[in-house]
């Protein structure tokens, strides 16, 4: 600017920039994306696809940009992780238990197939069309089913919005998986939201709060979100004005903090686990070092956690099962490593081996246990007696009556 | 223009090819999405999990492809394109670059095009691509032997050993599996290989592992054989 005198003179601040933890965060005025949802109702009205409405009853939470996300409460059609049944099946189990727990009326479909993302993130073995056309015909089964499709898969999830992003994309992309799904006698169906099992859960989480029969108050718990559920399509992961001020996804957190547990914070929160699709299965010496040096050394040494939580197949496993080989290194680990679903389930009263399979993980989980007031002695004789009886009886197996 | 790296492998190969491989990767109609150009910043680099235990950078995927440097593009083609965790961190990016897909594209060009490097990344992953393709699951509770997954611990061969009875013993029926993820319906599977064959993956699986193909041609044939269906009703209908 220029002076009285007629000397220019440069504006100088003369205060200090807020410091970070005096700053508030706000939202965009207008999400930088598109809402997908009028695009897809925008193809339906054009004939091009049907779009499976969420059912009621559900609730409404926020996301990312500050839009509304419907999260149906029943009437779901569990769309079940390669990962989780396979290696982990406690995870699935407790998912299913909580359901019942509730009454909640839904459909665990032989008619649905992995959305084979895995298989496409680790080798490229297929193509844009066979991915869109693999998700749809699972999603027209559900229709056909009757139900709404609940993602047990972080990866599935975030597979499924970058199939809907391509699809809204791509006219040429729409008509090969028309073409497919006709061959196949299914209608093009794509529904108004992809729902993941954990947004359940989150929205849930009063409720299981309330029938909460173990005390976790002295439970101190370290949260991993998986990247294919906050990375990978950033706008309709759950976000929470009142969880790390709406600047981190709110998920798995919510849950943790309903039950009475305390969430404690580390550097390396948003890092990956180090899955990494191909590594896990045939070059592990990757997964094991980025999950160990990465997150469970950062976690155990600046939280020292009594459990990580998180809500994917693949970080489940990859955090679990790649603590026990560097051991022989003299790495500091040693974290229990479970889902939000199984810390739910247990929550409410749910057997640590019968439903939540918990000797299918790798970590030694009795400490926690005993400190979550468990009898796992026991447990696991009640468990032993069971595998015993079908040991005997090859036809048998174990029932949700028996559970 | 020479590749990047000074200890580069492929400077034998003709331009053209490298150009052709290149282009590839520009006309998949994915790409004008993953690119929009690259500060230099490095912020993906820091979120990436493999670049810190390869020698790998997604901002060098980022600025070889803008700078269509074709001779780079081709040494990352064959070596650490493989590296990449695919977590998309590096979509953290100010530019709304996405070197993950990016990659995603170039190895589906690796893959589609039979380069021996693919191949040998691929090799021992090959029964996964099976299972998955022929089971609509990808993996299984009878991979988890001591053999396969040594470093998992004591609890892999405690599973093993107890695999039959353990599965009985979970309580949703679909999980009483010890072949599949889950009980996938056989007519399922065959509508899952049938969209293998309608958007010519199954192309894509012969181009790198022949023997895979031809097991899985074969097994999945016949069941659908034996389900009546007509197998040439079912060809390729995806065009490029």
């Amino acid at each position: 600017m220029i002076g009285d005198d007629g000397a220019i003179r440069l504006k100088v601040a003369n205060q200090a920039p807020p410091k970070a933890s005096d700053r508030e965060f706000e939202l965009p005025k207008e999400p930088p994306t598109a809402d997908h949802r009028e695009q897809l109702f925008a193809l339906e009205e054009a004939g091009e696809l049907e779009v499976l409405r969420v059912p009621e009853p559900l609730v409404k939470v926020d996301t990312k940009y500050g839009r509304k996300k419907k999260i149906p409460i029943e009437n779901t059609w569990h769309h079940k992780s390669c990962g989780q049944c396979g290696h982990i099946p406690g995870y699935s189990s407790s998912i299913y238990w909580l359901n019942r727990q509730f009454e909640l009326n839904y459909h665990d479909p032989r008619e649905q197939t992995s959305c084979t993302a895995w298989n496409y993130y680790a080798s490229s073995t297929s193509n844009p069309a066979a991915q869109a056309a693999v998700a749809c015909r699972n999603f027209a089964q559900a229709k056909l089913d009757g139900y709404f499709p609940l993602i047990h898969c972080g990866t599935s999830y975030g597979h499924y919005k970058e199939v809907r992003a391509q699809l809204l994309h791509y006219p040429e992309l729409r008509q090969q998986v028309r073409d497919v799904l006709d061959r196949l006698g299914l209608p093009f169906v794509f529904p108004e939201e992809v729902v993941h099992y954990s947004e359940w859960i989150h929205v849930m989480r009063h409720r299981i709060a309330e029938r909460q029969v173990r005390d976790f108050s002295a439970i101190t718990a370290t949260v991993h979100p998986a990247c294919h559920y906050h990375k990978l399509v950033v706008e309709d992961a759950i976000y929470d004005r009142d969880l790390y001020d709406g600047q981190r996804t709110a998920i798995v957190s919510g849950v943790v903090e309903a039950l009475g547990a305390t969430v404690a914070d580390y550097s390396t929160w948003h890092d990956c686990c180090g899955f990494g699709f191909r590594h896990i299965l045939v070059s592990r010496d990757f997964s094991r070092s980025f999950a160990t040096i990465r997150k469970i050394e950062r976690m155990k040494e600046e939280a020292d956690p009594d459990v990580t939580l998180t809500h994917d197949t693949g970080c489940v496993t990859t955090l679990d099962k790649s603590q026990f080989s560097t051991q022989a290194h003299g790495r500091n680990v040693g974290i229990p490593v479970m889902s939000d679903a199984q810390f739910a389930a247990l929550s409410m009263g749910a057997h640590p081996y019968l439903v939540c399979q918990l000797h299918w993980h790798g970590v030694d989980m009795k400490p926690l246990l005993e400190k979550m007031g468990i009898d796992h002695v026991g447990a696991w004789e009640e468990f032993e007696r069971v595998a015993e009886r079908l040991e005997q009886n090859p036809e048998a197996f174990l029932t949700w009556e028996e559970v | 223009m020479l590749p990047l790296y000074r200890d580069a492998k492929y400077t034998d190969v003709p331009t053209g090819d490298k150009q052709d491989l290149f282009d590839a990767v520009k006309s998949d109609m994915r790409y004008s999405h993953e690119l929009y150009g690259c500060y230099e910043c490095g912020i993906c680099v820091a979120a990436c999990p493999s670049a810190r235990f390869y020698d790998f950078s997604p901002r060098v995927f980022a600025q070889t492809m803008a700078r269509e440097d074709i001779h780079t593009f081709y040494e990352l083609l064959n070596d650490s394109v493989w590296d990449c965790s695919q977590c998309f961190s590096c979509t953290c990016c100010p530019r709304q670059n996405n070197p993950g897909g990016i990659i995603t594209i170039m190895r589906e060009v690796a893959v589609n095009t039979g380069l021996q490097s693919a191949k040998d990344a691929l090799r021992a992953y090959s029964r996964i691509i099976y299972k998955v393709m022929s089971t609509g699951t990808q993996v299984s509770p009878d991979m988890l032997q001591p053999d396969f997954f040594p470093d998992w611990g004591p609890d892999v061969r405690d599973v093993s050993l107890n695999l039959d009875v353990w599965r009985r013993a979970i309580p949703p029926e679909t999980l009483h599996t010890v072949e599949m993820a889950w009980d996938v319906s056989e007519k399922t599977k065959l509508e899952l290989y049938m969209i293998w064959k309608l958007t010519g993956n199954l192309e894509m699986i012969e181009s790198v592992d022949e023997g895979l193909f031809m097991i899985l041609e074969e097994v999945m044939e016949e069941l659908l054989d034996e389900h009546g269906y007509d197998i040439d009703d079912y060809d390729c209908i995806v065009g490029d």
